[in-house]
């Protein structure tokens, strides 16, 4: 197989670094998206993992993603919301109600119950405790806070629809189900706590009754402006 | 639906694809052409035309399945469409207009899924014949909001199981697998914003829009059948009742997570709405 075009300082810092940080990361999403354009099917890899193995060129090179890489982008994503959360209700903005409030402490240990799993289901594959940066939400202001909770809501169920015919394993499928259409019941009640009758509308619910499915490249991207440093690229199924 | 990873998912299950549709520039082109003249809804119809030509047949289990789907949305469907035409049924207007969100949806997901099937070489399912007083449990259901929204909240639950429970017989489809979930998570929207009406109208907290361990959350025995198997706190072997030491509870990690239903719990549950 032809090897995709990364340069040798690009391929140390790979190997060395635990972490990338984002301009490095983002440069390296849009030298990948080049890179697998026009490359046809290679062998893939059922077993490796991509975080210990190396295999960022295979992985990249076959636009095909392994289960593990999946279920660390999951995880990923429930430790952005249970981070989230955990700062919202330990620092309530006032003007909501009672019922909000335990609402959304609920939702912050749904959050962390579906974070707690992906970390226990991935064991040592798992990716690090990764650090947020939510400076850009102003955590006493309500709609500040909830505006994000929609947003984080609403890309979570679009990355579950986006990447879920991507599991080789009939048990993780299923379990992904089982935690997306708790996320779209959050979304929904978040939007109406914004915009009341907005828990399926057309921003989100097309012509033909279907939700929102994002690729990982777009749910990175909206991702990215809350993540401190970037997790390690060879473990996020991202390229299509 | 993406044109481009259609095309990618076809591509990956068949290599060869190309040499069965003409060339991909020519599909492409084709698509182009019929995309600026037909409505999207008529999508999956050109898309099975693709299909077809290339393999003259899909595979029977992934109409089947669509099929169970669709009865399913038959009878969402002209639940909500005899529900909001009942004059006095509904009368909060935030409601009714939550409620025609809803129905809109639910027709499109029956002329998505006929449409489908059809492509796919399948004949669509005709509608049954529905019987919403499931004969005489709910015989108040068009008359009586309590028992409208009680009936609701049971379909919109029930079918976010059912889909769930599909998703691994559709895994041969990468296309359809992900229309499938992108119907699923809009059911699960509606189920949340009925159980909030609910909530709302019975100053009920524990009335949530996430389902609570098994509870059928007031409506009573008659859909504990519904909500069976909702109580469940441990996946894939991982207990998630204190979690890694944290304070979850069997309420917390019943809500947690949705469980699924086989095509038999399913028909089972809705058999009494059905009467030929």
């Amino acid at each position: 197989m032809k090897q995709p075009h990364v340069s040798s300082s690009e391929n140390e810092d790979q190997v060395q670094s635990p972490t990338l940080h984002r301009r490095k990361f983002l440069s390296n999403l849009g030298l990948t998206a080049v890179a697998i354009t026009g490359l046809t099917a290679c062998t893939k890899s059922e077993t490796s993992n991509a975080l210990n193995t190396g295999s960022v060129s295979d992985s990249l090179k076959t636009g095909t993603y392994n289960d593990i890489d999946i279920l660390n982008y999951a995880y990923l994503l429930e430790q952005l919301e249970a981070a989230f959360y955990i700062m919202v209700v330990g620092n309530f903005y006032s003007g909501g109600s009672s019922w909000e409030k335990t609402r959304l402490a609920q939702i912050r240990d749904h959050e962390i119950s579906h974070r707690e799993f992906f970390k226990t289901a991935l064991g040592s594959s798992a990716l690090p405790d990764m650090q947020f940066d939510f400076s850009s939400i102003n955590f006493s202001d309500r709609m500040s806070v909830l505006g994000a909770s929609k947003s984080f809501e609403d890309t979570g169920v679009s990355a579950y629809n986006g990447i879920a015919y991507a599991i080789k394993s009939s048990d993780y499928l299923t379990a992904a189900g089982k935690i997306v259409s708790v996320e779209a019941r959050h979304a929904a009640y978040i939007r109406d706590l914004i915009d009341p009758l907005s828990f399926a509308d057309s921003t989100i619910v097309d012509s033909n009754g279907l939700d929102v499915a994002n690729k990982p490249y777009n749910v990175v991207q909206t991702i990215s402006p809350y993540l401190k440093v970037m997790p390690d690229l060879k473990s996020f199924p991202y390229t299509i | 639906m993406n044109i481009e990873q259609i095309f990618s998912d076809i591509e990956k299950q068949d290599p060869e694809v190309y040499n069965r549709v003409d060339t991909r520039r020519d599909s492409m082109r084709e698509f182009a052409r019929i995309g600026g003249k037909i409505a999207l809804t008529a999508l999956p119809l050109a898309l099975g035309g693709i299909f077809k030509k290339a393999y003259g047949q899909t595979p029977d289990t992934v109409t089947h399945v669509l099929n169970f789907a669709l009865v399913l949305e038959h009878l969402e469907s002209q639940f909500y469409n005899t529900g909001v035409s009942t004059p006095g049924l509904i009368k909060d207007a935030s409601a009714l207009q939550g409620y025609k969100i809803i129905q809109q949806h639910e027709k499109e997901h029956v002329d998505f899924l006929s449409a489908t099937i059809t492509a796919l070489g399948g004949i669509p399912q005709k509608s049954p014949v529905f019987d919403f007083t499931a004969g005489g449990t709910f015989p108040t259901v068009f008359s009586d909001y309590e028992t409208f929204l009680a009936v609701s909240q049971t379909f919109e639950d029930t079918g976010v199981r059912a889909y769930k429970g599909q998703a691994p017989n559709l895994k041969m489809n990468d296309t359809v697998l992900t229309a499938a979930l992108q119907i699923h998570s809009v059911e699960a929207r509606h189920a949340s914003y009925v159980r909030s009406l609910r909530s709302s109208y019975y100053n009920d907290e524990k009335i949530r829009p996430w389902i609570t361990g098994a509870s059928t959350a007031g409506i009573g025995s008659s859909v504990a059948g519904n909500y069976a198997g909702e109580d469940n706190t441990v996946q894939l072997g991982i207990n998630i009742v204190g979690i890694d030491g944290f304070n979850i509870s069997v309420e917390d990690a019943s809500e947690a997570f949705d469980e699924p239903l086989t095509t038999a719990q399913v028909l089972a549950l809705i058999q009494p709405f059905i009467v030929s």
